[in-house]
């Protein structure tokens, strides 16, 4: 199996920018450079033609900047992403933005990512007739099609956003994505802010969307019954680096990283016996002064002086299963 | 279908007046707007006399008072100036000329400062940065004197007067457009189009625009009064328009001198005519506020 993408030790760095004053100031030695945060720390991920990869983890962790780097909404600070095996960078202008057209994003709040300025028709229509996908006598009929597929009444597209309920929302954003003919959908916490029961119709449009048009999906989300649910491959992030990565089975069956074993753990169940909860210790450390060595040793039970010192390194422990830990060695 | 989406757009925008109605003071503001647009628009018709045609007029009638009749036979119901000019129809036609400088020099900074701003914001960076100092630097000068200067230097005409303008307000639109767009920026619908890769101009104008419109009518209404003002205050310095076709200010100016010796209607009327206009204009901009701006209170 071909792989659908491909990101390679990508890093992603975030500073405010120093004015001309500060600037000066920072090469007199008289104030400190900007903090850097590292949202992605040499993150390398490989998704095949039609899985689906979930991304879980805290708030904080990187996961959705690794989704915007990957839609191109943000520049990588290193590494690169390939498509079908293609750089992107090294593509002219125009192919570029047509290999980034096939991956399209889902976004999390369904009120924010509509235009409310906008009729449906034209939210959907937009972009697919601006590419050439439609012509203006036909988009009428090419948008009923999108807002059927996704499950939508097409006679409700002269209607505006805020007129539909927060399920039905989260379709044209789906319908969105899905008119300019992509081939490979971001989700960043895509169902988070639905209710339980449109979570469960959101999620197996997806899989339905994904029989029919061969989509491969990126689903990133803190919530791991819904990426139990969907995924093919699951990967764990803790503060910009990946800490586990491993099929859904093995990874839900067999957790090998501390972290990942806290998080399964924390999980609400609706298993009598297993009624104790506990929490991970401590807060997530911030991203602006992570932790040496292992980014999660203050919190681990079983750190010892190694994790203090020694960055983790993501190595393989099983057949497809990868984990970030010194106790493996 | 269409009658169903016309019928919600055409509820909200009833709701829109019944909220706006439910200030008597704004309403008020409204009607007097009217009036005064229908006046300035149809002054040929209601004014008795042509006052920039002066073969009509007598220097006889010269200095009348309110209420006496003239020569060619109808009263002078708001005097006449030192020319023999009816004042009546000197506040008809210089409300037009007010009105004109008003709207066009608002409208036109309201275009070029907020084209400005938006891309200011949508570009970032260095660029936005350098473009905002520009607005810093406009918006740091006295608006009188840069105004002078202007006039000084190009010379009298409503021309003129509508660009000196337009030069010392676009900056306060480019400073609010930036703002508004910088929050809408923000927001997802703006990532979903730029992974849609939609050209710059959709972006521009068809998603950030509309959602960025609120702040900007509020303050194009407020900046129409400032820009009557503006222009008053410019002519009442002789910078202004050209003494042929007067204004309010112009008028205003020219009864100055002759407030002293008792003649006080040729200033006095074309002062309450410019206040009156200046004062409907912000009663239907302050409710305009209460209701578009979400930072301020609702009703």
């Amino acid at each position: 199996m071909s792989n659908r993408l491909e990101v390679r030790n990508v890093s992603k760095r975030f500073s405010r920018m120093s004015g001309v004053v500060e600037r000066g100031a920072e090469l007199m030695g008289l104030k400190a450079p900007n903090p850097v945060v590292r949202a992605l720390d040499d993150v390398s991920l490989t998704v095949a033609e039609g899985e689906v990869v979930g991304i879980v983890g805290e708030s904080g962790c990187g996961k959705s900047t690794l989704g915007r780097v990957v839609a191109g909404l943000l520049q990588a600070s290193e590494g690169s992403v390939l498509f079908r095996g293609k750089q992107l960078d090294e593509m002219p202008g125009k192919s570029a933005d047509e290999a980034r057209l096939k991956v399209q994003m889902i976004f999390q709040d369904p009120s924010s990512s509509l235009n409310p300025r906008q009729r449906v028709r034209e939210i959907i229509g937009a972009a697919p007739l601006h590419h050439g996908m439609t012509t203006a006598r036909e988009l009428d009929d090419y948008v009923s099609q999108q807002m059927q597929r996704s499950g939508l009444d097409p006679s409700m597209a002269g209607r505006f956003p805020h007129q539909f309920s927060g399920g039905q929302r989260q379709r044209i954003g789906i319908a969105r994505a899905l008119a300019v003919q992509p081939d490979m959908l971001i989700c960043d916490e895509s169902v988070a802010a639905l209710d339980v029961s449109i979570q469960a119709q959101i999620l197996n449009l997806f899989l339905d969307l994904r029989e029919q048009l061969d989509l491969t999906y990126l689903f990133i989300s803190h919530d791991l019954s819904v990426v139990e649910h969907i995924s093919d491959r699951v990967m764990v992030m803790y503060l910009g680096r990946v800490v586990e990565e491993a099929a859904v089975g093995e990874l839900f069956s067999h957790p090998n990283h501390p972290y990942t074993r806290a998080l399964l753990q924390e999980r609400p169940s609706l298993d009598p016996v297993q009624r104790r909860f506990s929490a991970i210790e401590g807060e997530i450390a911030s991203p602006l002064s992570p932790p040496s060595g292992c980014h999660f040793h203050p919190r681990c039970p079983m750190a010892m002086e190694r994790c203090r010192v020694e960055r983790s390194e993501l190595r393989l422990i099983g057949p497809g299963h990868k984990s970030a830990c010194h106790l493996n060695d | 279908m269409q009658t169903v989406m016309n019928s919600t757009k055409f509820r909200a925008g009833l709701q829109f007046i019944r909220q706006f109605s439910r200030s008597p003071l704004a309403v008020l503001g409204l009607v007097l707007i009217t009036l005064i647009v229908l006046m300035a628009v149809f002054a040929p018709y209601l004014s008795p006399q042509n006052p920039y045609d002066l073969m009509q007029l007598d220097i006889m009638d010269g200095r009348m008072a309110p209420g006496t009749g003239s020569s060619a036979g109808f009263t002078f119901l708001f005097g006449s100036d030192d020319q023999g000019r009816d004042m009546l129809s000197a506040i008809l036609y210089g409300l037009r000329i007010s009105l004109i400088v008003g709207l066009g020099s608002a409208a036109l900074a309201f275009i070029i400062g907020t084209a400005f701003g938006l891309t200011a914001a949508y570009v970032g960076g260095r660029v936005e940065n350098a473009m905002m100092r520009l607005v810093d630097l406009q918006l740091s000068f006295p608006t009188i004197l840069a105004a002078l200067l202007i006039l000084a230097l190009l010379g009298k005409s409503i021309g003129n007067v509508v660009f000196a303008i337009v030069l010392v307000e676009w900056a306060t639109y480019a400073r609010t457009a930036r703002g508004a767009a910088l929050t809408e920026l923000r927001r997802e619908y703006v990532e979903a189009a730029r992974s849609l890769r939609l050209p710059h101009r959709n972006i521009l104008f068809r998603q950030l625009l509309p959602n960025c419109l609120s702040p900007l009518v509020v303050l194009l209404t407020m900046q129409v009064a400032r820009a009557i003002t503006l222009e008053a205050t410019l002519s009442f310095l002789g910078l202004g328009v050209p003494v042929t076709e007067p204004s309010l200010g112009l008028l205003i100016s020219s009864g100055y001198e002759f407030m002293l010796s008792g003649t006080y209607w040729i200033a006095l009327f074309p002062g309450i005519a410019l206040l009156v206009t200046i004062f409907a204009i912000n009663l239907v901009g302050d409710r305009l506020r209460q209701l578009l701006d979400p930072k301020a209170a609702r009703r």
